[in-house]
């Protein structure tokens, strides 16, 4: 069976400032299994966006994209203006971190709901309000008729949040992106709107790609998850196996770097070093200047995924890991090169 | 000649919120331009005299209550030749502010939405015609169209577009720029769909200030160039026109047709830049 989104090999460039190409994204490979849920996680600037940027078509003036991004067998690079128009109107949504900013502050929210609605091409007047009250509804939004005639400025971040879920919905996609959809809202509202996108979306078995930094709410929507670090997937797991012995250092970190209920620490543990970007990275793997295992073939080789059971992850010293749990044994593979 | 440059906030939201509060010197000035235009449409009903009508017994009349701004060296009246005189002299500016805006839209809208080369060969061209003196291009076209309204003012649609063009260009790069606009790419939307439902209309506060002030400026070009005798032909009245005729009777000792024309012109000038000054303040706050 083939993947409903294949992102194969994906290296974007963007233009430096001065002089030259950064690399922001490398040799990303992700696949999107019809009706699944897939987390992909990592801090800020590890190229999240930059990924979903890539399979949308985008990228900033001037990026260089190689690899393959392909939905339901078509390459996505590959399409024309209007087949790319036509697969955005109709296969796909997107919901972005800051709805305010996402959304034209000058129309009413009927408007920009009508004008979405209408893309299908196929509905009556009358057919898409009804399709227009009948999404608000479903995305929590009591009192339709007031909201329809309000304006971005006069709803909350939350409820407007919900209208661009219905937005994204309306010409009833395949695959729904959600890059940080709940970021910028406070806790409370937090929750909501992921029930509301996680119910949605299996009602209507949608495939999801869900952006977050978050690992716990990543766990918590997603079957299967990928961590990014610095332009790379350094991991990916089942959700339910992620952080067992066989986890990336990395994801490991991030696990441990956790605030956990119910138990006080002096100090949160934290991961040591600064976080890096992608173009930062040299020759060896993406981590190893964090690293607490690093060895010198980390530096000078990078990993490639390794399959382990329920996923792969990209480290050299994996079954290593595996087998020492912890305390790092000598000998294997290290030393000089 | 300068146009106010003027940016939007990057938070827009304030353009919903219109209500134009305008200050002291934009109300009387936005009256003056109501004033004006009426006067333009309604001169064949409030015009007490026929503009034209020569009256060889009734030449240098001083103000009275028959002629309210006296008569000119022909026995015309003044009053009557000045409210006929607004059609013309403020149909010209509309034309070129017309010609200016439509085309000098497309032209940013366009440059900003394509980018790359293209945006860098209008900006070039933009500064071409910018740097070209648009009397002297309306002066071209009559000596090849021929004088009248249509040569001058078209001539001068085509200098007035980088007066547009440029200020939209700016904004409409920076419209282009904001994620709505991604979002709605997102949705399936195509470039032109885009443009003309959200990215014009939210330049649209900053199109009607840069008109409002070319408007002034063309009418002010205009003017001189029917000073010249190149633009509408006598005896159409037509203010600028009436402040060249007037000429030959200051010498004479008689001031009113030069004077009341071009105070009328002053006025309307000055009236149009302040108009344009206090919408701009109204739609886009005062932190320009
Ligand atoms: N428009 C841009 N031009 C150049 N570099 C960018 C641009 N946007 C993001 N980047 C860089 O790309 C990298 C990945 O960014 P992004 O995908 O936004 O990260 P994330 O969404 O994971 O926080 C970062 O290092 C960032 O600095
Ligand atoms: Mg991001």
């Amino acid at each position: 069976m083939s993947a409903l989104l294949s992102i194969d090999r994906l290296r974007v460039e963007l233009p430096a400032a001065k002089k030259g190409m950064r690399t922001v994204i490398h040799d990303v490979s992700l696949d999107v299994q019809a009706g699944e849920a897939v987390g992909l996680v990592g801090e800020s600037g590890s190229g999240k966006s930059m990924t979903t940027r890539a399979v949308m078509r985008l990228l900033p003036e001037g990026a260089r994209l190689s690899g393959e991004i392909r939905f339901d067998g078509i390459s996505i690079p590959g399409m024309d203006r209007r087949a790319l128009r036509r697969w955005r109107a109709t296969r796909v949504g997107m919901i972005f971190q800051d709805p305010r900013a996402h959304i034209n502050p000058v129309r009413t929210i009927g408007d920009f709901l009508f004008e979405g609605v209408m893309l299908d091409g196929r509905l009556s007047t009358s057919q898409a309000r009804e399709r227009i009250s009948h999404l608000m509804r479903a995305v929590g939004i009591a009192d339709v008729d007031r909201r329809l005639n309000q304006y971005p400025h006069e709803l909350s971040g939350g409820l407007l949040q919900r209208v661009m879920i219905a937005a994204a919905l309306t010409t009833e996609p395949e695959l729904l992106l959600a890059d940080e959809p709940t970021t910028a809202l406070d806790v409370t509202t937090q929750e909501e709107v992921i029930a509301i996108i996680d119910e949605l979306r299996r009602e209507r078995g949608l495939a999801m790609l869900f952006i977050t930094h978050d690992l716990d709410l990543a766990a918590a929507v997603c079957g299967r998850i990928a961590v990014m670090y610095a332009g790379s997937i350094v991991e990916e797991q089942k959700a339910d196996a992620l952080g067992l012995a066989t986890s990336h250092p990395y994801t490991k970190g991030l696990l441990a770097a956790r605030p956990e209920l119910g138990r006080r620490e002096r100090r949160l543990q934290t991961i040591e070093g600064r976080p890096i970007s992608a173009f930062e990275v040299g020759d060896g793997c993406a981590f190893a200047t964090r690293c607490p295992r690093v060895r010198d073939r980390c530096r000078q080789e990078r990993p490639a995924p390794t399959q382990v059971p329920g996923g792969r992850v990209a480290c050299h010293f994996i079954d290593f890991i595996d087998a020492a749990a912890g305390s790092p044994a000598v000998g294997s593979g290290g030393g000089t090169r | 000649m300068s146009v106010l440059q003027v940016a939007p906030k990057p938070d827009s939201r304030e353009i919903t919120s219109w209500g134009a509060r305008f200050d002291g010197p934009t109300t009387v000035a936005c009256v003056i331009v109501v004033v004006f235009t009426l006067a333009a449409v309604f001169a064949p009903v409030i015009a007490p005299y026929d503009p034209t009508q020569v009256d060889p017994s009734a030449v240098y009349q001083g103000p009275s209550v028959a002629h309210l701004l006296g008569t000119d060296n022909t026995g015309r009246d003044i009053l009557s030749r000045l409210l006929h005189g607004a059609r013309s002299s403020l149909l010209g500016p509309a034309i070129v502010v017309l010609i200016a805006a439509v085309v000098g839209t497309v032209i940013a809208v366009s440059a900003a939405w394509i980018g790359g080369r293209f945006d860098a060969f209008v900006s070039r061209a933009l500064d071409v015609i910018f740097a070209f003196p648009g009397l002297i291009l309306a002066i071209v076209a009559v000596a090849v169209i021929g004088p009248g309204l249509l040569a001058p003012a078209a001539a001068l649609s085509i200098s007035y577009i980088p007066y547009i063009a440029r200020v939209l260009r700016t904004a409409a790069i920076r419209q282009r720029n904001l994620p709505y606009i991604a979002a709605l790419e997102v949705q399936g939307f195509g470039a032109v769909a885009i443009c003309v439902r959200h990215l014009v209309p939210n330049l649209l506060p900053l199109l009607i200030v840069q008109a409002t002030v070319s408007y002034g400026y063309a009418l002010l070009d205009l003017s001189a160039i029917s000073f010249l005798g190149l633009g509408t032909q006598p005896p159409t009245p037509e203010w600028g026109l009436m402040v060249a005729n007037g000429q030959s009777s200051i010498i004479a000792g008689h001031v009113e047709q030069s004077l009341y024309a071009g105070l009328t012109i002053l006025v309307a000038v000055v009236a149009f830049n302040v108009l344009g000054q206090g919408l701009a303040k109204a739609f886009m706050g005062d932190d320009r």
